[in-house]
């Protein structure tokens, strides 16, 4: 059997079983399946926010328990239907947890996870305490769900349902991420600034995966306390919380499919643990949690990226090519008149409490020109980079862009009025290929969001962001390697990377960082030639570059930095010989 | 509410709170030194009182055989390198501390029948018990991955934590323990009655923040933790081992742990599992503090401690809730006065 036909074996196996499964195994068995599918679910959420965002979180199972607890409460006190009380959960659990995220998803690394066990403690004492929700016993004859006259009392029936859900949230979960927000999502992990500059608006997407990851939960709880027609504290507390994150990682955290390997491992490991341990200790009590902790310690010592990948390795992903040829270009802006003035600094000071790393520092940038800004290491030029693009803000000094004061706009804003940037310190996403890592600059050219890509209503638009950032791709000379992972190139192909990113945005100005260090002649030669294409197209360009001889042969001006401070500014003739450059570079003749 | 109970309420925050401020402290300097959430903290309040415990018992503390396994685990990772390394006049001195220490230990246990002997030997027993799991679980769990981001180390403390909370059941029971008060005095002040243990808890943990003040300030190994903790990098690159530093800094914060425990244990019942709210309480308090400075932590812990006694009063059921829903509101104060910086 070819390696294709295994796959689309696999593929069918996997449906076919899970249809046979209800009818042929004994209860025992479909109560496990049960439980894997309903963790699994919440899992997912997990490999949304701490997989692919970067989020971690123990609270899960609280979310799981407002889910569980809003159905139990409203079906039993109210007699109100289940199908109704689903939306009711999903409704409360989505602001609990978007005010929650409010709060706590500003906090940097390890802040939130702590957040999450606090506010994870609370939710669990709250359900335990709160008179009307029966305390610690809990609430029971919770009613069976019910299609028209098929009520859903079997585990068999149920188990159906569950695995159906499942699949259809890993199915909403694979979408969203193949798109513009997932795009975004993704690029959470490689630190937010990059993320910022193409647009992102970080805080946002923060938010709707935790609130996503949590509506996981609570879906995961409605079905719980369906399937057990009773619910009390107990499986929503810390430890369990603390289980769901352990089934992602053992799985494999940043994959779909892992939350399914984990959560059938950690379930199934966990059912004969419980058999055997006490057996074998002598002792009732839960022993199986010492066996996962160590589990999880080994994991994160020998294979911090868990099971899935592991598996991975023998049916390895067909790799999807280009499926964006056939589609529109995507709407270009209007370039501004050659010659009119793009960026227009002034007085532009930074300081670093006593250090004053810019020191009123004015230019201008006209479109159709390449502005070079040099000096020696240190003398600021990044700093004001990063004040330009909003980065981060100046201390003082006014930035006007296009004849709109900029300079007290965060970085998302700049680049949306058509300023784009590449950085120094290369800001890719390593594990990421090329088209994706261009395809994150074209986000602020598009508008569909997250619902639009879970029901793939983006497709259209999406092909048009493919095809623009392949576009950018092979105008920097990177067409062969377009399918590669952007962390697997050498630095001068990655600096062209991002170059073809900052293009994908569409700017009216190009602000670049060092772009040809780390390339080779010809490439620097044809990074030139490229700069000059678009500067005939009427592009501004802000250039900060230490090889003089491509600097000199390419800009129009040139703009000397030393101690934060303008040294000199002219055409590239005048700027060679004067003397105080001379000076800062070469230390003077003596 | 009366004088009388806002005396008494106040007291009981107070005592509690200092606990809190030593585990708080703990935390903030495990967590500067060597990046990593302690969370397993707790585990050592809960060791250290039970130790004593079953040492009063007359019983065999089974923390014994975790360090015995610990000790045989770590001198076979040990042993094994110095082997591949060909460095054979290692092997007898990782014998002897790893396997033949805890045996001498075991060995004195078993002929000694502490139950007999006076409290600072029980004490001290309990304190030898119990300190020396901090580096050896340093060296198991987080020396081999020190350089992994703050995220894995904290799934790792966590995974820690359920782990020694499992070990913790096996070893001692579901059953809590008490153990027997340090003193018995009292004091009457106003209508109040002061217990003379309590004062013996909030001094203690004066005397330990104060010795940890000096060992900070005057000796170099606490002088080289406070460099560690300022630049790992540069600190290395001055000569200081970081392996020793996070040694150094599991083995105070488990000191600090076992002291807590066998500070309290005479006041309130310990279970095997009491230990993870009393550290993340320490935690909140820290948390308050900003996990960076120290005095701000230990009244972060003094006010979690007075907060904690008096919702119990007013309204006991939602005692956790309204302490950990506290962090919060100071999560939220923090996140909008500190500008966040990106981890490079």
């Amino acid at each position: 059997m070819s390696r294709s036909r295994q796959t689309t074996f696999a593929l069918l196996l996997f449906p076919g079983a899970l249809v046979a499964a209800p009818l042929l195994l004994p209860e025992f068995y479909i109560t496990l399946l049960n439980y894997i599918g309903l963790y699994a679910i919440v899992a997912l959420g997990l490999v949304l926010l701490t997989g692919v965002g970067g989020l971690t979180s123990f609270g899960q199972a609280a979310f799981v328990g407002l889910g569980a607890y809003t159905t139990a409460y409203l079906t039993t006190v109210f007699g109100v239907s289940p199908w109704l009380t689903l939306p009711a959960g999903l409704l409360l659990t989505g602001l609990v947890a978007w005010s929650l995220g409010r709060v706590t998803l500003w906090l940097s690394g390890h802040f939130l996870p702590l957040g999450t066990i606090a506010w994870g403690i609370a939710l669990y004492y709250l359900f335990g305490n709160l008179g009307a929700l029966g305390g610690h016993t809990g609430i029971s004859a919770i009613p069976p769900l019910q299609f028209v006259d098929l009520e859903l009392r079997s585990g068999g029936a149920f188990c159906y349902l569950i695995w159906v859900v499942l699949l259809l949230l890993m199915l909403i979960t694979r979408n969203l991420l193949d798109s513009r927000e997932g795009r975004a999502i993704r690029a959470l992990k490689g630190g937010s600034l990059m993320a910022e500059a193409m647009g992102v608006n970080t805080p946002r997407s923060k938010i709707v995966i935790f609130t996503v990851a949590a509506l996981y939960a609570s879906i995961s709880g409605w079905l719980y306390a369906h399937l057990q027609r009773f619910v009390n504290p107990t499986p929503f507390s810390l430890t369990q919380g603390i289980e769901y994150l352990f089934m992602a990682v053992v799985g494999g955290v940043a994959h779909v499919w892992g939350t399914v390997v984990g959560a059938g491992l950690i379930t199934i490991l966990k059912q004969w643990l419980q058999d055997w341990l006490p057996s074998l200790l002598g002792k009732s009590g839960n022993f199986e949690i010492i066996v996962f902790g160590l589990l999880m310690i080994f994991v994160l010592h020998r294979a911090r990226d868990g099971v899935w990948p592991i598996i991975q390795r023998f049916y390895p992903p067909s790799v999807v090519r280009a499926r964006a040829v056939e589609a529109l270009a995507l709407p270009r802006r209007p370039l501004p008149a050659a010659g009119s003035i793009l960026l227009e600094v002034k007085d532009a000071s930074k300081r670093f409490g006593g250090l004053v790393a810019n020191d009123r520092m004015s230019f201008r940038v006209r479109a159709g020109e390449v502005l070079a800004l040099i000096g020696p290491n240190g003398a600021g030029k990044s700093t004001l980079f990063d004040g330009i693009s909003g980065i981060d803000p100046l201390t003082s000094g006014a930035v006007s862009f296009r004849g709109e004061r900029i300079e007290s706009l965060p970085a998302g804003e700049v680049a949306r009025r058509g300023m784009s940037r590449t950085f120094q310190h290369v800001r890719l996403l390593p594990a990421m290929n090329v088209l994706e890592n261009v395809a994150v600059g074209t986000h602020l050219r598009g508008r569909k969001s997250f619902v639009a890509a879970a029901c793939r209503a983006d497709r259209d638009e999406e092909s048009r962001r493919l095809r623009e950032a392949a576009a950018q791709i092979e105008r920097c000379g990177l067409a062969g390697q377009m399918y590669e992972l952007a962390g697997s190139l050498p630095l001068g192909k990655q600096r062209l990377i991002e170059i073809a990113r900052a293009l994908a945005a569409d700017p009216c100005l190009l602000l670049l960082d060092e772009p040809a260090a780390g390339l080779r002649y010809l490439e620097k030669q044809a990074l030139a030639n490229l700069l000059r294409r678009l500067r005939a197209e009427g592009m501004g360009i802000l250039l900060v570059e230490h090889d003089m001889d491509f600097v000199m042969g390419l800009a129009d001006r040139v703009v000397v930095m030393e101690f934060g401070q303008k040294l000199a500014a002219g055409l590239p003739e005048e700027i060679q010989c004067n003397p105080a450059v001379v000076e800062a570079y070469l230390g003077g003749v003596e | 509410m009366d004088l009388q109970i806002a005396l008494l309420l106040t007291q009981d925050g107070i005592t509690n709170g200092a606990i809190y401020a030593l585990l708080a402290l703990a935390l903030a300097l495990v967590f500067a030194v060597t990046r990593e959430i302690f969370i397993p903290q707790g585990e050592f309040v809960a060791f250290g009182a039970l130790t004593l415990a079953s040492l009063q018992a007359g019983k065999l503390p089974a923390t014994i055989w975790l360090l015995l396994g610990l000790g045989t685990v770590i001198a076979l990772i040990e042993g094994s390198l110095a082997l591949r390394d060909r460095q054979f006049r290692r092997l007898p001195v990782i014998l002897l501390v790893n396997c033949g220490v805890p045996l001498l230990l075991a060995g004195a246990l078993v002929a000694l029948s502490p139950a007999s002997l006076p409290l600072p030997v029980q004490v001290l027993l309990a304190l030898m018990l119990v300190v020396p799991l901090g580096p050896m679980i340093y060296r198991l769990a987080y020396q081999p991955i020190a350089e992994a981001s703050v995220l894995v180390l904290l799934i790792v403390s966590v995974a820690l934590h359920v782990t020694l909370i499992g070990i913790g059941l096996l070893f001692f029971g579901a059953q809590g323990s008490r153990t027997l008060a340090f003193t018995d005095i009292s004091f009457e002040v106003g209508d109040a009655l002061l217990q003379g243990q309590t004062m013996l808890v909030v001094v203690a943990s004066q005397v330990l923040i104060v010795a940890l003040y000096f060992f900070f300030e005057r000796t170099i190994y606490g002088k080289a933790l406070r460099a560690t903790a300022m630049n790992r990098t540069g600190a290395r690159l001055m000569g200081i081992s970081g392996t020793l530093a996070g040694m150094l800094s599991f083995t105070l914060a488990a000191a600090i742990g076992a002291c807590s425990g066998i500070l309290i244990s005479p006041i309130t019942t310990v279970y095997y599992d009491s230990g993870f709210l009393i550290g993340l309480k320490g935690f909140v308090g820290a948390i308050i503090g900003g996990l960076a400075s120290y005095p701000m932590a230990a009244a972060g812990a003094i006010l979690v401690g007075l907060l904690e006694s008096y919702s119990s009063f007013w309204a006991s059921a939602f005692k956790e809730v309204i302490v950990f829903t506290s962090i919060i509101p100071v999560l939220l104060w923090r996140s909008l006065t500190t500008r966040h910086v990106e981890e490079e």
